[in-house]
């Protein structure tokens, strides 16, 4: 690697209990979100976080910024582990780390106007601006994303969907982060407004140079905008890649059912094309499968596959999967 | 060919506070027997409320114009007793959220055992057989052992096999599936998608399949619909549309759609501004804020849905794309 990584992300774990309370306690259980998970991000990169429902994805980017505790594992940004932060320390580098949600109505405070809600990062981070600084800053801001300035004091609600994202994508933007959790943020949208958004966050990573974790469900968007893949289930990597090979040659049976389960719009090659459909569906993750995870649906599963959690090998520089039996499609 | 289901100037508006809401605006169509026709469109351009007056499931302040026939029977606004005769027994229709569709309080058994008892006079033993083998068919494992339990112990994907396969009861000659894999994964969207098929092959019914997805679509419809703004933009077989689509919207729907199977661009072409509000809607064609190929006709006059080949109509005033 060439680049020092912004962030460190070393077997993290996130378990939730879920044992029931009551009078004489309940069996204990455990929900084990994200199981062991290792990554870097690099200055400038997007990486693409896909995997259904279920897999991890959304709990991974809120334990990379601190949303959530950490059971075990460290998060190390710039050298730093930020799970051992106090909350004040935390609270400096959120400058640099921010979100942005899926349900773009929903995350905005609906009391607020579209001004206060993009001014409030910037205030609490640089309280010495004057009014009109702010507000400057402001107007800048909201051009970037393809708001009219002039609707700084409308309220969320006066907003369309995608209108509304690009309020938060403002807030997000505003203190020129260093690195952005994007949680689905167009799952919500409507097809012809999925490709501005997804545009947008590209043009403004070319120019403020920031690195994204892109989580989706959406394979397509996720290759159209990400540098690296990492394909999760269950809350454990299963294959981690730059894009290319991730598409083009994906190693794990998961993945490689994953790709071929997105429908392609064209009649001709979706009659023809030779669907690996998985049986069945994902596994509660409150009882999963022994071994690897993936095994109770794995056409290739063995017997080796229920007793032991095949570790994360390279098998390139760039591209790393945990199967016993990786290899391409047959 | 004979339609199943003949739609001839249907009209939906809504009142609102705000005054009238036109969801649906003068569309017609019809669906032949054995036939999938796709409906595709974003929120709001009343590919779903079109369905919703066919079935007489409009809000209550949804109103339905024009005429629906059901293999020649008026069926629109017909007496929700006469209307029962026919939706759920000849055609019947599944939702996005399967959760919402089912009764939470009974179990499978008793929810599809009533369907055939009352529409099909079994008896118990006889529906309860019916019940565990259409299970079978929409590939519920242990069918048998499942069909006591209730919804809530059913997985998404499950719940909409249920679905489906209580649509399938009185085996009806249309099925509307609105959204049915939308809630879904894609690996098992990809298994309801298969089933549907297998479905269409095996048992000869028509469908109309209800998606903002074009992807969805590309496997399974015979003919496709895009809607917008309460209007049909553009009807065709489903391989020259996806070929060479001749509206400007479907064209900019199809190539905003980052794809799997191509070489990637470095960005995606987009269609400008927002879908249009219903309430304040541009004079002339209601895309053309959008278009880039608006000229000054489109601001002047509303072009009509015409026919420009044998199977393909297009409400655009541009000759070719």
């Amino acid at each position: 690697m060439s680049t020092a990584p912004l962030l460190s992300v070393q077997d993290l774990k996130v378990h939730f209990d879920v044992t029931r309370k009551g009078l004489f306690g309940g069996p204990k259980a455990v929900v084990k979100a994200v199981d062991g998970v290792t990554f870097d991000l690099r200055p400038g990169e997007t990486l693409g976080l896909v995997g259904e429902s279920g897999c991890g994805k959304s709990t991974l980017g809120r334990a990379v910024l601190r949303l959530l505790p950490a059971t075990a594992g460290r998060v190390v940004w710039l050298g730093e582990d930020l799970h051992s932060l106090d909350h004040g320390e935390m609270q400096q580098k959120r400058r640099d780390m921010q979100i942005i949600f899926q349900d773009p109505l929903a995350s905005l405070n609906p009391r607020m106007t579209v001004g206060q809600i993009i001014a409030e990062p910037l205030t609490v981070f640089n309280p010495n601006l004057s009014g009109a600084q702010v507000k400057e800053r402001i107007r800048q801001m909201m051009a970037k994303v393809g708001l009219l300035p002039n609707q700084i004091n409308r309220y969320p609600h006066e907003f369309s969907g995608g209108q509304a994202q690009r309020i938060g994508i403002a807030r997000a933007m505003i203190n020129s982060p260093k690195m952005i959790v994007c949680d689905e943020p167009v799952s919500a949208l409507d097809v012809s407004i999925q490709a501005q958004i997804v545009n947008l966050l590209m043009d403004l990573q070319h120019e403020m140079g920031m690195s994204l974790i892109f989580i989706s469900h959406n394979l397509s968007v996720v290759r159209h905008i990400s540098h690296r893949v990492m394909v999760l289930y269950l809350g454990k990597v299963m294959e981690i890649a730059d894009r290319d090979s991730i598409y083009a040659n994906p190693l794990h049976p998961y993945t490689q059912a994953l790709n071929s389960a997105v429908p392609i719009p064209d009649p001709d090659l979706e009659k023809q094309k030779d669907r690996i459909v998985l049986k069945g569906d994902l596994p509660s993750p409150l009882n999963p499968p022994s071994g690897c995870p993936f095994r109770t649906r794995c056409p290739r599963a063995t017997e080796i596959c229920a007793q032991i959690m095949p570790d994360l090998l390279p098998a390139s520089s760039s591209h790393y999967v945990a199967c016993h039996h990786a290899g391409p499609r047959d | 060919m004979t339609a199943i289901l003949d739609v001839r100037n249907l009209s939906t508006s809504f009142s609102t506070p705000e005054g009238a809401v036109r969801a649906v605006n003068d569309v017609s169509f019809a669906i032949e027997a054995g036939e999938t026709l796709g409906i595709v469109g974003e929120s709001g351009s009343g590919k779903s409320q079109i369905f919703m007056s066919v079935m007489g499931l409009l809000a209550k302040n949804g109103r339905a114009q024009g005429s629906v026939q059901f293999k020649g029977k008026e069926i629109l606004n017909l007496q929700v007793d006469e209307l029962n005769k026919i939706r759920g027994v000849k055609m019947s229709m599944i939702f996005q959220d399967p959760m919402t569709s089912l009764n939470p309080y009974l179990s499978v058994k008793r929810q599809m055992t009533e369907v055939l008892e009352t529409h099909r006079g079994m008896s118990q033993d006889a529906a309860l057989t019916a019940a565990v083998d259409l299970l079978d068919i929409v590939q519920i494992p242990e069918a048998r052992r499942r069909v006591h339990m209730f919804p809530h112990e059913f997985s998404g994907g499950m719940r909409q096999r249920v679905m489906i396969a209580m649509a399938l009861l009185c085996q009806p000659e249309l099925l509307i599936a609105d959204e049915p894999t939308t809630a879904l994964d894609v690996t098992v969207q990809a298994q309801i998608l298969d089933l549907l098929g297998k479905l269409k092959r095996e048992t000869g019914m028509a469908i109309a399949l209800i998606t903002h997805d074009l992807g969805v679509i590309a496997g399974l419809a015979d003919r496709v619909m895009v809607m917008y703004a309460g209007e049909v933009a553009e009807r065709a077989n489903a391989g020259p549309l996806f070929k060479s689509p001749q509206h400007p919207y479907t064209q900019g729907l199809l190539r905003s759609m980052p794809r799997l199977d191509e070489t990637r661009a470095n960005r995606l072409q987009t269609i400008g501004g927002q879908p249009p509000n219903l309430q304040h809607l541009p004079d002339g064609c209601r895309f053309r804020d959008r278009c880039s190929y608006a000229f000054d006709r489109c601001a002047a006059e509303k072009p009509l849905l015409r026919t420009i080949a044998e199977t393909r109509a297009k409400a655009c005033h541009l000759e070719a794309l």
